[in-house]
């Protein structure tokens, strides 16, 4: 990174051997020092693996010949599992849920299709509503700019965890009247929609002060001078400036909507049974932990293992993306 | 000065103002009856119109949110007679499930949260920030990558499971008894109980917390370092002790009064997941009581407007400290 390297390279280009210095897009260049940090990519392969077993779930289980339905009662004494760490055998590689007696394998690769689910569709429509406001904010600016921006700062000022606890159970009702969806879709629903909303305004005020130092640099000056029209600016100088920011604040974001989908069904004011989600298990593993700790175990290892991998990811990718930016 | 803080009060006081407003819009919307829900199990219309009259839920909203208003200031009165409920300002409404003014019910929870957060606060400044030092002035050793480690590992456990396994922990060293488990105790008359009662949801929180203040304060003062005026200290001969208090600290520890305000600020308000592992029974114990066992409207309203009057005011405390330390927030 020294004067002569800069020098050699010029010098280099000036015998005619650019042929030799292969061009790199900044996503080339992004996706090689990805490959280059091994916590990243191993993380990358935990985090493949969680989402292809959830998306795989129907025939994993069917492998094992057990689902998230039946009730193994042969294997429960006075609703305890037979056997040792919670019934665990060839056939129910997890052990049996205490009390109803449903395998937990099943019941967790159900469960995190749900908790995949929710966390993937929030995370992608707040970024998207990010971006959207965000650059509409800073382009367009004026009124709709401060509009915007009240409406932002006011959502922050607002308790997350209070307001979804609080409006969990009149929302579900409101979009179960509503027909939009049914009992546990309906929660659903809600969970991404509060999750939503109060997200969007944190990445929303990071596009528009990106946006808004972007609009004044020469390439976009330049273009505008050349009388690119408003659309082509946004679509073909500021967006692909900002995918990074997206790409970002995408994964970083997951791990914790994990967590709070998990917090929320624990609470109660989440997914409900006969649905399974981590939370709901580790909800209910928590009341029979004295007498089957790997019922809480299991999972536990499973949110923590899957959140952790998520970070790094985050984390790495933040790195490749953006390697000025401070940790 | 003056001004600045004369304009962030009233800005202060605008949000609250419109913040009440769209709480008892979105609630006043939400199709639950908080009239059926007050008359239990023997409910007839009758009854139900009677009390829907006595909690004043029969006149247009905005004037049930305006009679919240006046409440707040002047104590609101229900019913006539015999049958007559009279809360003291401030009144944020009558619970039925508690038979007790909302005030009052808050009033008996916020001790509980008041202690825990406090005391959570405490301890994870107290770790964050002395361990995030340690880190960046032991950048590249193993120090440092304990740090690393101890912050991924703080981020990344989902704090309801961090607490079940202290809980558990807990539990199987018998330091905690469930039974008398979030009873309150005081703290002059039996301070051993006191914290008992509350130190593992401190460490529960603080260890959550901590990670994030380890990580700031660690790439703060790394960053503070490698500005000139640091150089300039160091070449003028000031020892490395104070280079690192009265020079980099300053600087990097700064930032760090907004992360603080707002997390301490944000859990006065009540920390639901930890008041519900560790059964205190603080604000947010409370509210998630309140939802799921009969969506008690008035509490549930009252305690998510106080958590959001909390986050506001440390919000504004917080524009205040950085205005007096940093001269160009005021000036601009």
């Amino acid at each position: 990174m020294s004067a002569t390297t800069n020098l050699s390279s010029l010098s280099s280009q000036g015998n005619g051997a650019t042929v030799e210095l292969a061009q790199r897009s900044p996503r080339q260049i992004a996706w090689i020092r990805l490959k280059r940090n091994k916590v990243a990519m191993v993380s990358a392969g935990v985090a493949l693996f969680f989402v292809a077993i959830a998306f795989l779930a129907p025939v994993i289980t069917g492998l094992f010949h057990v689902d998230n339905t039946t009730l193994y009662l042969d294997r429960l004494k006075d609703g305890q599992p037979i056997g040792v760490a919670g019934g665990i055998s060839w056939a129910h590689p997890f052990g049996i849920e205490p009390g109803a007696g449903r395998d937990l394998m099943a019941l967790l690769l159900y469960g995190s299709r749900i908790s995949f689910s929710i966390a993937i569709i929030t995370a992608i429509t707040y970024v998207g509503i990010g971006l959207v406001l965000g650059i509409s904010a800073a382009y367009i600016g004026g009124a709709l700019d401060s509009v915007i921006g009240r409406i932002a700062d006011f959502l922050l000022s607002f308790p997350t965890t209070f307001m979804f606890v609080a409006l969990s159970v009149p929302l579900t009702m409101r979009v179960e009247a509503l027909g939009i969806a049914k009992d546990n879709g309906a929660r659903i629903v809600v969970m991404v929609l509060i999750l939503t909303v109060f997200s969007w305004p944190g990445f929303f005020r990071v596009v528009r002060s990106q946006v808004l130092s972007l609009r004044e640099r020469e390439f976009v000056l330049a273009a505008s001078a050349l009388g690119a029209s408003r659309s082509r600016i946004i679509f073909k100088e500021l967006l692909p400036n900002l995918w990074p920011l997206a790409i970002i604040y995408l994964s970083i974001s997951l791990p914790g909507y994990l967590a709070a989908e998990a917090v929320f069904s624990f609470l109660g004011v989440g997914v409900q049974a006969p649905s399974s989600t981590w939370g709901l298990v580790l909800n209910d593993a928590s009341s029979f932990w004295q007498r089957d700790p790997a019922y809480l175990a299991i999972p536990a290892g499973m949110v923590i293992v899957v959140v952790l991998s998520l970070n790094l990811l985050g984390d790495g990718l933040r790195d490749a993306l953006d390697p000025k930016s401070d940790r | 000065m003056l001004k600045y803080i004369s304009k962030r009060v009233f800005y202060a006081f605008v949000m609250l103002f419109v913040l009440s407003m769209v709480v008892y819009l979105i609630f006043g919307l939400v199709p639950i009856d908080p009239a059926k829900l007050s008359c239990g199990t023997h409910c007839n219309p009758v009854v139900v119109e009677a009390n829907r009259h006595r909690l004043g839920l029969d006149i247009p909203l905005w004037h049930q949110w305006w009679n919240f208003i006046m409440g707040l200031f002047q104590g609101r009165t229900y019913g006539e007679g015999a049958a007559m409920i009279h809360c003291p300002a401030p009144a944020f409404g009558y619970s039925f499930p508690n038979n007790a003014c909302v005030t009052e019910v808050m009033a008996g929870a916020f001790p509980f949260t008041f202690t825990l957060a406090v005391g959570a606060f405490i301890l994870w400044m107290t770790i964050g920030i002395s361990f995030g030092i340690l880190a960046a002035r032991k950048k590249g050793t193993y120090i440092d990558r304990l740090s690393t480690a101890f912050v991924l590992i703080g981020s990344s456990l989902p704090i309801f499971i961090l607490g079940l396994l202290i809980y558990i922990t807990a539990f199987l060293l018998h330091l905690i008894d469930p039974i008398t488990q979030g009873t309150w105790v005081s703290p002059l008359s039996d301070p051993i109980g006191f914290f008992r009662n509350f130190i593992f949801a401190w460490i529960t929180l603080a260890l959550a917390y901590a990670a994030i203040y380890t990580r700031l304060t660690r790439s703060n003062v790394i960053e503070t370092s490698t500005e000139d005026y640091i150089r300039t200290a160091r070449a003028k001969g000031v020892a490395e002790r104070d280079v690192l208090y009265r020079h980099n600290l300053r600087t990097a520890l700064a930032p760090l009064i907004t992360n603080a305000g707002l997390d301490f600020g944000g859990l006065l308000g009540g920390a639901i997941i930890t008041e519900r592992v560790f059964q205190l029974p603080g604000l947010g114990y409370m509210s998630i009581k309140a939802v799921l066992r009969d969506y008690d409207l008035p509490l549930i309203m009252g305690t998510t407007l106080l958590a959001a009057a909390f986050f506001i005011f440390f919000n504004l405390i917080v524009d205040i400290a950085y205005a007096y330390l940093d001269p160009r927030v005021r000036l601009n």
